[in-house]
C-alpha cells in the first residue's frame, strides 16, 4: 500500500492554523535556521484521513476479531473509558501544575484518581502500597528490582549480585535485572509445570538477591508450592518478586502479598481492560510489603486529614524518580473506571470465568495438541503442536496463520521457550462460548488438515492483503525508514 | 455482571465439559487451595453512567481553564481534531504489539512511517518504534553509548531537563556507572566545561537542544570534538522546534532522543507521552527498542514486519540492548498522525506561530518595569524573565488571576528564585499574551 509520504502532490495543504496575530519575527538567528523544510507528506486532510482509515482496516484487533493472545490478556477494552480520558478536566491538565504554589488545589481530581486507584491496587494484590508511576509492566519490573536492591543496600548487604529467574520466564525479567545491573540464574521447571525446588535450593546462596517468579506461571499453572518457595528464598535472606503478568488468572480470588511474596507488579493493559494501544502506552504499577514502603520512587500522593490530596517528595531511602511525573495517567484512569465498575463482586467473577473459558479450550483441544504439562490451568493453557510438527512439518508457526485465514488472531506462539512449539492461549473472561466453539474447530480444522493436506497450511494466509514475509532478508538488509 | 458472557447455563455446561462439579473444584483442581481475600475495602461495582458520573466530577475539580504559559518541556499545542478522530479508531487501539504481520499490516506500516518521519525532523538515519518518554529514552541512549564504548562513565549538562536528570540518577542507582553534571549557563550550556569534563573512559555527554531554558545554540564543533575522542554525543531534542531550526543530525549528534509529546499529544496530567530516539546507520544494531522494516512475500508484495529482534528482551533475554518490551505505539501513532495533517509547510506554520508568539510575548513582558531578561539570544517558544519578586510566589499569584504563568526555576536551581521559564505555543492569542502582561504587572506593582 502507497505510504503516506507517496501520497499527495507539492503544495497540496492539510489543516489550516490560525492567522499570526503578532509580528512575523522570531529569535531563531540565521545561523542556526533549518535550511530546508522537513519532508513531511503534501496532503489533504481527507488524504490524511482515507490513509489511517485503510490502514486501520488492515488490523486484526479486540474490538473485530477474537484475539487470544497468550500472556498479553487481550480483554475487551469499554468505551465509556475513552470518553472519561478525553474529558478536558483530565486530558489538558499540566503535570507541573501541582509543583506551583495553590497548584496542588487546581488538580485535586486527579490526584484522587492517583491515590484512589492504589488503594484499589494495594488491596487487591495484599500489599501496603502501590506506586502508579512505572509507564509499562516492563518498566514496573525494572522498579520492583530497583526496590530489592535499596532494600539489600539499605543493609550493607552488597554481595547479593544475583536474580534468580526460571526457565520459563518472560524476556523481560532477566532484562529488567539486567537494567538494574544484575546477574541472571536459571531455575529450572520441574516435570509437572512448577519450580524444581531442588535445583531452586541449589540455586540460592548468600549472593542472591531475589527470585522473580511470574504467579500463575507463564505455563497458564499454578504453582501449589508458591509458599514454600517464597518461605525459601526469605530464608536464604533473598526477597521475592511476583510478576504480575497474569494477575488476570486470580484476581479478586488469591492476593499474592498473602503469598509471601514481597513486591510485586501489576499490568494495567492486560488485568485492568485499557486498550493495548497496538503495542502500549502500558502501565505497570508495583505494590509492595509494609517493610519496602520508604524506597518507593517519589513523588508518593497521599491523602491527607481533611480529605484532600498531595504529592509528597520528603522520603529520603526513596530510590528516587522512574518516571517524569505520575505515571501512565491516562492509562490509570481508564483502569480506574474499570475498577468502580468491576467492584468486589465483580473481581472474583472476572478470574472464575478466565479460568472456565482457558479450561474449556484446553478440554477440546488437549487431544489434538496435547500440552507438556497436562494439568488444569489457570487463565491460559499452552498447547504444543510438536508432533504436527514432527510427523507433517506443520509448526505452531503455520497453525498461527491457519488462524488468520480462518479470522482469529493466532495465540502466542513459541513461548514459553521450554515448550517445543508452544500455542499459548488466552481467551480472557469476556469471550462468549460460541467465540471459543468456533475457535476450537478452526483449531480441530487445522490439526485435521496437518495430516491432510499441510501443503494448504504452509500457504497460509491466503486471504490477506499480503501473504507470509521473508523476514530473513529483512533483517538482513534493513530497510528502517523512507 | 458486564464484559463477562457466560450465562449460569454456559458455565454449567463448560464446567461439565471440563469435568469439575463447580467452579471451586476447577480452582482446586488447578492446584489453588486458598480462602478467598475478604477484599473489604473494594467499593461495589456500579454501572458504567454511576461510574461516569463519579469522574466526570473529579475531573470538574481539575483547573483546564487557565491560560497556559507552563511549558518546561510539556507543552500546550493545537491538536487537530483527526488526530483524535484516527487514532482511536479502534483498530488501531484495541489491537497488540504486531506480532503477526498478515494481520498486522496497519500498525507496522504506521510505525515505519513514524520512523521515516522521526529520521526526517531530526536529520538522522533510523529511528526506533518509539520508548516510554523523553526521560527513558534519554537513559537508553546513555545505556547505548556505554555498551558501545564499553566505558562506564557519563557527563550531562545541567541544562538538561531537570526532571530527566533525576530519572537518570535514579535508574543509575545500582549501575557501576559514573554520572558527571556539569554547571550550565542560560546562554550556552557551558560546552567548555562539558568537553573538560569528557575523558578517555567517557562514553557519551548529554545535553539538550533547545536547552532546558530555552536556548538554542550550535553544537557541530561540539560534536565533533567529541567524536575525535571516541566519545559519543547524545542530544534530547524538542521535536516542534526540529521544524524551524537546524537539525541534530547535521550538528553531527550520534543519538537523537526527545519528548515527543508536542506531537498531538495532550498533556494528560504527565502520560502516555513519547520518547523517541533516532541514530546513525552504523550503531543500527546498538539500537534499543522495536523496529519495522520493510519486506516481501513470495509474490513480490511489500509489507512491514518486525525486525533486528535479535536484540530484544524476548530473544537475547538479559544480553538485550533494553528491557522494553512494547514501544509506545498509540502515541507515536499520534505524533505521525499529526505530522501528516500539518504537512510540510503547516509544520513550520505551525512552529512559526509558537517562536513569534514567544518573542512578542517576551517584549511584552520586559516592558513591565523591574522585569529583565536573562538570556533570550537565541530561542524558540520559551525564555527566562528575571522577576522583582520570588518567581515561585508570583506564579502561585497568577493562578488566580487565570494564568498558569510559567514555571519557577527556583524549585530546581536554587539560584534562580526570581526567574521564570516562560513558554508559548500557538494556540495563545495576542489578546491572551497582553492580559497575560497585564496581570503580571499588576501582580507585581499592585
Amino acid at each position: 500500500m502507497e505510504l503516506i509520504f507517496d501520497a499527495g502532490r507539492p503544495g497540496r495543504r492539510g489543516v489550516r492554523l490560525p492567522e499570526m496575530s503578532v509580528p512575523k519575527q522570531t529569535a531563531i538567528p540565521e545561523s542556526l535556521r533549518r535550511t530546508e523544510a522537513a519532508r513531511m507528506p503534501e496532503v489533504s486532510e481527507l488524504d490524511v484521513v482515507r490513509h489511517f482509515t485503510t490502514l486501520a482496516h488492515r488490523n486484526f484487533c479486540v474490538d473485530s476479531h477474537f484475539y487470544p493472545l497468550g500472556s498479553c490478556t487481550m480483554k475487551y477494552n469499554p468505551k465509556f473509558h475513552e470518553k472519561i480520558a478525553a474529558l478536558s478536566g483530565f486530558a489538558d491538565l499540566h503535570p507541573l501544575l501541582p509543583q506551583l504554589r495553590h497548584g496542588g488545589a487546581l488538580t485535586q481530581g486527579a490526584l484522587a484518581v492517583l491515590y484512589e486507584s492504589q488503594a484499589i491496587l494495594a488491596e487487591l494484590t495484599g500489599f501496603a502500597e502501590c506506586t502508579m508511576q512505572p509507564m509499562a509492566g516492563a518498566h514496573g519490573e525494572l522498579t520492583g528490582v530497583m526496590l530489592i536492591a535499596a532494600y539489600h543496600r539499605s543493609r550493607n548487604d552488597a554481595a547479593r549480585r544475583v536474580m534468580l529467574i526460571p526457565d520459563a520466564a518472560h524476556g523481560t525479567n532477566p532484562a529488567s535485572a539486567a537494567t538494574a545491573g544484575y546477574e541472571c540464574r536459571v531455575v529450572a521447571t520441574d516435570g509437572n509445570g512448577n519450580v524444581d525446588l531442588d535445583d531452586l535450593d541449589a540455586k540460592l546462596g548468600p549472593d542472591v538477591a531475589g527470585f522473580m517468579l511470574t504467579c500463575p506461571n507463564t505455563l497458564g499453572l499454578f504453582d501449589p508450592n508458591v509458599t514454600e518457595i517464597t518461605r525459601r528464598v526469605h530464608a536464604c535472606g533473598a526477597l521475592a518478586y511476583c510478576d504480575g503478568a497474569n494477575f488476570n488468572a486470580i484476581i479478586g480470588r488469591v492476593r499474592p502479598g498473602d503469598l509471601g511474596f514481597d513486591v510485586m507488579h501489576v499490568n494495567l493493559h492486560k488485568t485492568f481492560a485499557t486498550p493495548h494501544g497496538g503495542g502500549g502506552p502500558g502501565s505497570g504499577p508495583v505494590a509492595v510489603a509494609e517493610f519496602l514502603r520508604r524506597f518507593l520512587p517519589v513523588s508518593r500522593v497521599t491523602k491527607r486529614s481533611d480529605g484532600t490530596y498531595s504529592l509528597e517528595y520528603d522520603f529520603p531511602d526513596s530510590i528516587g524518580y522512574i518516571a517524569p511525573f505520575y505515571g501512565n495517567f491516562g492509562v490509570i484512569l481508564k483502569a480506574y473506571a474499570y475498577m468502580l465498575t468491576v467492584g468486589r463482586e465483580g473481581f472474583p467473577r472476572v478470574s472464575d470465568n478466565a479460568v472456565l473459558n482457558a479450561n474449556y479450550i484446553l478440554s477440546k483441544l488437549r487431544d489434538a495438541y496435547p500440552p507438556k504439562y497436562d494439568r488444569y490451568c489457570m487463565h491460559e493453557c499452552v498447547l504444543s503442536a510438536a508432533h504436527l510438527a514432527e510427523s507433517y512439518h506443520i509448526h505452531a508457526l503455520d497453525i498461527a496463520k491457519g488462524l488468520i485465514e480462518r479470522g482469529f488472531h493466532p495465540p502466542t506462539i513459541y513461548f514459553p521457550l521450554i515448550v517445543p512449539e508452544a500455542l499459548m492461549i488466552e481467551p480472557t473472561e469476556c469471550e462468549s462460548r460460541e467465540t471459543l466453539d468456533a475457535f476450537i474447530a478452526a483449531m480441530l480444522e487445522l490439526a485435521a488438515e496437518a495430516q491432510r493436506a499441510p501443503e494448504e497450511l504452509h500457504a497460509a494466509p491466503r486471504n490477506t492483503p499480503i501473504g507470509r514475509l521473508d523476514e530473513t532478508a529483512a533483517a538482513r538488509k534493513p530497510e528502517l525508514s523512507v | 455482571m458486564p464484559y463477562i458472557a457466560n450465562t449460569e447455563e454456559d458455565r454449567r455446561e463448560m464446567l461439565d465439559a471440563i469435568g469439575c462439579a463447580s467452579m471451586e473444584a476447577l480452582r482446586a483442581a488447578a492446584g489453588v487451595n486458598l480462602p478467598p481475600p475478604a477484599l473489604d475495602n473494594i467499593p461495589e461495582g456500579r454501572s458504567e453512567f454511576e461510574v461516569s458520573r463519579h469522574l466526570e466530577r473529579l475531573a470538574g475539580r481539575n483547573a483546564t481553564t487557565l491560560v497556559n504559559f507552563l511549558g518546561a518541556g510539556y507543552y500546550d499545542h493545537l491538536i487537530p481534531a483527526a488526530v483524535d478522530a484516527l487514532a482511536g479508531m479502534p483498530e488501531f487501539y484495541t489491537a497488540y504489539t504486531p506480532y503477526q504481520p498478515e494481520a498486522s499490516q496497519g500498525t507496522l506500516q504506521a510505525i515505519f512511517e513514524y520512523q521515516s518521519a522521526i529520521c526526517r525532523l531530526t536529520g538522522m538515519e533510523v529511528a526506533n518504534a518509539s520508548l516510554y518518554d523523553g526521560g527513558t529514552a534519554l537513559f537508553e541512549a546513555m545505556m547505548m553509548a556505554i555498551r558501545i564504548t564499553r566505558r562506564r562513565r557519563a557527563v550531562i549538562s545541567e541544562a538538561v531537563s531537570p526532571i530527566f536528570r533525576r530519572m537518570i540518577r535514579c535508574y543509575c542507582g545500582n549501575l557501576d556507572i559514573e554520572l558527571i553534571e556539569v554547571a550550565s549557563g542560560v546562554d550556552d550550556s557551558a560546552q567548555a566545561e562539558l568537553l573538560a569534563a569528557a575523558d578517555e573512559n567517557t562514553a557519551c555527554v548529554l545535553v539538550q537542544y533547545p536547552n532546558f531554558f530555552g536556548t538554542l545554540e550550535e553544537w557541530s564543533a561540539f560534536t565533533a570534538a567529541l567524536r575525535e575522542r571516541g566519545i559519543l554525543s547524545v542530544v534530547s531534542s524538542y521535536p516542534m522546534a526540529l521544524a524551524l531550526v537546524k537539525t541534530p543530525g547535521e550538528m553531527g549528534f550520534d543519538i537523537v532522543t526527545g519528548e515527543g509529546q508536542s506531537l498531538g499529544i495532550p498533556l494528560e496530567f504527565g502520560g502516555p507521552y513519547l520518547g523517541f530516539m533516532a541514530v546513525r546507520q552504523k550503531w543500527m544494531r546498538k539500537m534499543p527498542g522495536r523496529v519495522v522494516g520493510r519486506a516481501h512475500d513470495h509474490a513480490g508484495r511489500d509489507g512491514f514486519v518486525l525486525t533486528l529482534q535479535a536484540r530484544e528482551q524476548h530473544i537475547k533475554r538479559e544480553g538485550a540492548t533494553s528491557n522494553i518490551c512494547s514501544n509506545e505505539n498509540y502515541c507515536a501513532l499520534r505524533a505521525l498522525i499529526y505530522l501528516s495533517l500539518l504537512g510540510r509547510r503547516g509544520l513550520v506554520e505551525a512552529a512559526e506561530l509558537c517562536a513569534a508568539n514567544a518573542l512578542f510575548a517576551r517584549g511584552e513582558l520586559l516592558k513591565i518595569r523591574g522585569v529583565k531578561p536573562v538570556g533570550g539570544n537565541a530561542f524558540f517558544n520559551e525564555f527566562i524573565v528575571e522577576l522583582p519578586l520570588d518567581a515561585g510566589e508570583v506564579a502561585g499569584r497568577m493562578i488566580d488571576r487565570g494564568f498558569a504563568a510559567g514555571f519557577p526555576l527556583g524549585r530546581y536551581y536554587p539560584e534562580r528564585t526570581g526567574q521564570l521559564l516562560v513558554a508559548v505555543t500557538g494556540k495563545r492569542t495576542r489578546e491572551e499574551m497582553k492580559q497575560f502582561a497585564a496581570a503580571m504587572e499588576a501582580v507585581l506593582w499592585n
